[in-house]
């Protein structure tokens, strides 16, 4: 894996969550009816940096739940390697609300569906949007984020790689070139 | 027909016989000739060179069952014949579990007379008491007249001390061993040895403690009695020590071991291979260590196999419902070879003893020698072949062996019977 | 980390990495049976056949759930032992099993070693849910899960199994796990159904009721079954119970933390008294949730191995 460039620091992802969160607010008419949900593991994180700045804006504490997609993925014959899973915490009633699903990277589009498929067995929200940083491309599956950070285009063997503070010592966003790919 | 064998060993310490490089020359099943570079008749000669071979008197198995008649699916008197030479074995006792069960001399004379044809000689062993039920003892006057070696519930043991009393009472007689198989009744309802192994593999646990009273017990009333008593495939440490101290003591006791019950332990039994279920079942290793020991001081007399043919569907039930028993024949020799001989266990000369001379001693039958004039009965060993067991070149209708796929060194070729020899598999 | 093994056939030789990846995967299950729905698609398109040779409805159910609640095909097969003598014969039942395309087999069996046949006669992974007095691996797992969520590690906890040890298929599993996973573990019960040779497995033996609830953070306590043949081994319920039952005020006169298993169906007013049964010391009930839980995540680190 080698770095082949920074596309983002501390600052610019910092402005780009100012901005989705006012792009949200915007469209939802305020924040009345919003929950979050992260997807593990950055997605939790981006997730509670938009509600602090839903909160500096509206003065509102959304609710803010994690969900873990693994058991929900397509690809348990084809993987070399079990993935390891961990616990969804959704601690309220989703039923009726405008979820925001946050997530990283938006690439192929699968684990976006494993993630409706699993929000759905939560209960039956009113309206799912989805919430990306980053879109690289590639989808496999029609789906479509209703909120972009930044698009990146980028080739087969790359890769975007978010980091963030919490877990990597720094907010950053980086391009990679996969060899193994 | 002549037969002549050139230059081979010749080993027989019942008669202090040690000959090397000697040729043995038979006509009509008799031995007319023994010496070195015979002269022979070409036209009406089958020589048969065995340099490096040896020949030693008949190898007697004293516990086999041939499942005849009653079970003729697993094995009948012809294919264990078969399997018998294919062993070494020119003569075999067998046990009287049948059904019906050896308990009148009309199956005694059925079983000589399907016998009569084939190269190996078998005895029977008649039941100690009808049906084996511990009840009434057999007619066994009668028995002895039409052919019965001995005396046997074989399966389980004679079932009271009081019946046991009246059967060494009146076999002593006749003076006719009672072969005893020493279980305690009330404490088998297990399938493995009692141990921390059937604590981990979770069966029922049968105790060698079972094995043990009615040894004592057997020894105790052959002492009282005066009467000859046999201890069939002994398995427990104790009972090798019991055994040992009442010959001390003088009382007519023997004791032979199966070939299973002195390579292999419980520790096996972690496969839940239906192939290491056998009752005695496997032991611990401290077991084998006491056998050992008693066949080398001769507190064990014999080896005997315990050949006990199953069918495939049986054995490939699940543990507990599949029968006990394993099949023997074709492995004993080998077996015996590679762990006693080789392993500097025991001498070859104690092997004889042990195959040949002991069991005839115990059951009164006339014991071959290497002599002219006298009736040819013996078997042919190269001891150091090597060969690997393959169960599906047996020559027994079943296939339930524990040695399948073992390396062996040391393998009986042939024997030679009844005028009749039987060389690599087949009658020649 | 995957599993180690692909069958679980018992707890002997399984490695505390592997209990540790079972249990913490449990959470991720439990949570999902607090969700209004209960169900993941995580096992679609598998086929796990539930083979019971032996009656077990607790077990059968709670496995069936746990299938079904990862979305997997779940057949019942159920052979009464009675007519095993004139039917089929296990391997060709298997045969026909595996001939259908199933991936996974639970088998519950009267036979010990019956499970590790089967990994021998088919390509499926195997799961032991019960062979005759030798393990039942899952009910081990939800034991230790149970007491891990209230005692929060097996570190120098101090575990005593009470009961018929000797005809068991569950002391073992415990024993073999809890010794693996650093707990200290005792037996207890009337020394006529404890195994002769225990003691070589690092087990400590008790013959005193009091001393066991004296020494230990928790009792496993076993179903003491009551059929003639089981009576065999000691005089009368009335001497068990007064010399081995549990009772409140036995757990008052000794020591009053402690935790209370049972693997079920209690034999009420035998092995435990009613209001120790019911009483705040036990944890029966989570036991049965926990044990869909811990099938959910043995099925899915088994199911999901490539």
């Amino acid at each position: 894996m080698n770095i082949k460039a920074k596309l983002a620091d501390k600052e610019t992802i910092d402005r780009i969550l100012v901005r989705m969160a006012h792009e949200i607010l915007e469209k939802n008419k305020g924040s009345k009816n919003l929950v979050l949900i992260g997807m593990r593991t950055r997605g939790e994180y981006l997730a509670k940096r938009l509600r602090e700045k839903i909160k500096q804006i509206e003065g509102i504490e959304l609710p803010l739940g994690v969900l873990d997609v693994t058991l929900y993925r397509d690809d348990f014959r084809t993987r070399i390697k079990q993935p390891q899973v961990s616990v969804s915490n959704i601690t309220f009633d989703i039923n009726d609300k405008d979820v925001i699903l946050v997530d990283d990277v938006l690439y192929t589009g699968r684990t976006v569906r494993s993630a409706l498929n699993a929000i759905m067995e939560f209960g039956r929200p009113s309206s799912i949007q989805l919430c990306i940083l980053v879109d690289r491309g590639h989808r496999e599956l029609p789906i479509r984020a209703d909120y972009v950070g930044k698009n990146i285009p980028t080739a087969y063997k790359e890769e975007i790689k978010l980091k963030v503070e919490e877990i990597d010592g720094e907010d950053a966003i980086y391009l990679i070139e996969n060899e193994n790919k | 027909m002549k037969y002549l064998f050139k230059n081979t060993t010749i080993i027989n310490p019942e008669q202090q016989l040690s000959l090397k490089d000697f040729d043995i020359l038979i006509s009509d099943g008799l031995i007319i000739k023994i010496g070195q570079n015979l002269e022979y008749d070409n036209s009406n000669t089958k020589v048969i060179e065995l340099k490096g071979k040896i020949l030693v008197p008949g190898f007697l198995d004293m516990h086999v069952h041939l499942r005849e008649p009653g079970r003729e699916d697993e094995e009948t008197i012809e294919t264990g014949s078969r399997a018998a030479a294919n062993g070494g074995f020119t003569a075999v006792a067998c046990m009287p579990n049948t059904e019906p069960s050896i308990d009148s001399a009309e199956v005694i004379e059925l079983i000589k007379n399907k016998s009569k044809s084939f190269i190996v000689d078998v005895y029977p062993v008649a039941a100690a008491t009808i049906e084996r039920k511990g009840e009434f003892l057999s007619p066994m006057l009668e028995l002895k007249e039409a052919g019965a070696v001995a005396f046997s519930d074989d399966g389980v043991a004679i079932k009271t001390a009081s019946i046991l009393k009246r059967a060494m009472e009146y076999s002593k007689m006749i003076d006719l061993p009672i072969i005893e198989h020493c279980e305690d009744e009330s404490l088998s309802n297990g399938s493995m040895n009692e141990g921390i192994n059937s604590t981990l593999f979770g069966l029922l646990p049968l105790p060698s403690v079972s094995e043990d009273i009615i040894v004592m017990r057997d020894i105790l009333m052959a002492q009282y009695t005066g009467a000859r008593v046999h201890i069939a495939h002994i398995s427990s440490a104790n009972a090798v020590k019991l055994v040992r101290e009442a010959k001390k003591k003088g009382i007519k006791v023997t004791a032979e071991v199966t070939p299973h019950h002195f390579t292999l332990t419980d520790d096996l039994l972690k496969t839940y291979d239906t192939n290491l279920k056998m009752n005695p079942p496997l032991r611990t290793h401290q077991d084998v260590q006491e056998i050992l020991e008693g066949l080398k001081d001769g507190t064990i007399d014999c080896i005997a196999s315990d050949h006990a043919p199953h069918s495939i569907e049986e054995k490939e039930l699940e543990f507990d419902y599949a029968p006990n028993g394993v099949v023997g024949l074709e492995t004993s020799v080998g077996i015996a070879l590679s762990e006693l001989f080789h392993k500097k266990v025991l001498s070859i000369e104690e092997i004889i003893m042990k195959y040949s001379i002991n069991p005839r001693k115990i059951l009164n039958i006339p014991i071959p020698s290497f002599a002219e004039g006298s009736k040819a009965e013996f078997t042919i060993l190269d001891l150091n072949e090597v060969w690997t067991v393959d169960k599906e070149k047996f020559l027994s209708k079943s296939k339930n062996t524990p040695f399948d796929k073992r390396l062996l060194t040391g393998k009986p070729l042939g024997i030679f019977n009844k005028g009749k020899l039987f060389l690599n598999g087949e009658i020649i | 980390m995957p599993l180690s093994n692909r069958h679980l056939l018992g707890m002997q030789n399984v490695p505390k990495e592997d209990i540790q990846l079972i249990l913490d995967t449990a959470n991720t299950f439990k949570e999902i049976l607090e969700r209004p729905i209960k169900r993941v698609p995580t096992l679609q398109g598998k086929t796990i056949v539930n083979l019971f040779y032996e009656n077990s409805t607790r077990t059968r159910i709670s496995f069936e759930l746990a299938e079904k609640r990862l979305s997997a095909d779940a057949i019942n097969f159920s052979v009464s032992t009675s007519s095993v003598s004139k039917g089929e014969s296990l391997k060709d039942t298997v045969k026909n099993i595996e001939a259908m395309k199933v991936d996974m087999i639970v088998i519950r069996h009267s036979v010990a070693g019956t499970p590790y046949m089967l990994t021998k006669l088919c390509d499926a992974n195997i799961i032991n849910a019960g062979d005759g007095i030798h393990e039942h691996p899952t009910q081990a797992l939800l034991d230790l899960y149970t007491i891990r969520e209230k005692k929060g590690s097996f570190e120098n906890l101090k575990v005593c199994i009470v009961g018929d040890i000797a005809h068991s298929r569950v002391a073992l599993s415990n024993i073999f796990a809890l010794k693996t996973m650093g707990a200290k573990v005792s037996v207890c019960g009337p020394s006529t159904m404890i195994p002769k040779f225990i003691e070589e497995l690092g087990v400590e033996v008790i013959y005193n009721i009091d001393e066991a609830i004296q020494e230990n953070d928790v009792l496993n306590v076993l179903r003491i079954q009551l059929e003639r043949k089981a009576r065999e081994y000691f005089p009368s319920i009335r001497e068990y119970v007064k010399y081995f039952g549990i009772n409140s005020q036995r757990l008052e006169k000794n020591k009053k933390d402690i935790l209370i298993l049972h693997p079920g169906p209690i034999n009420r007013g035998v092995e435990l008294s009613s209001d120790v049964a019911d009483g705040p010391y036990q944890v029966i009930l989570q036991q049965v949730t926990n044990g869909v839980a811990i099938r959910m995540a043995v099925l899915y680190l088994l199911g999901t191995l490539n």
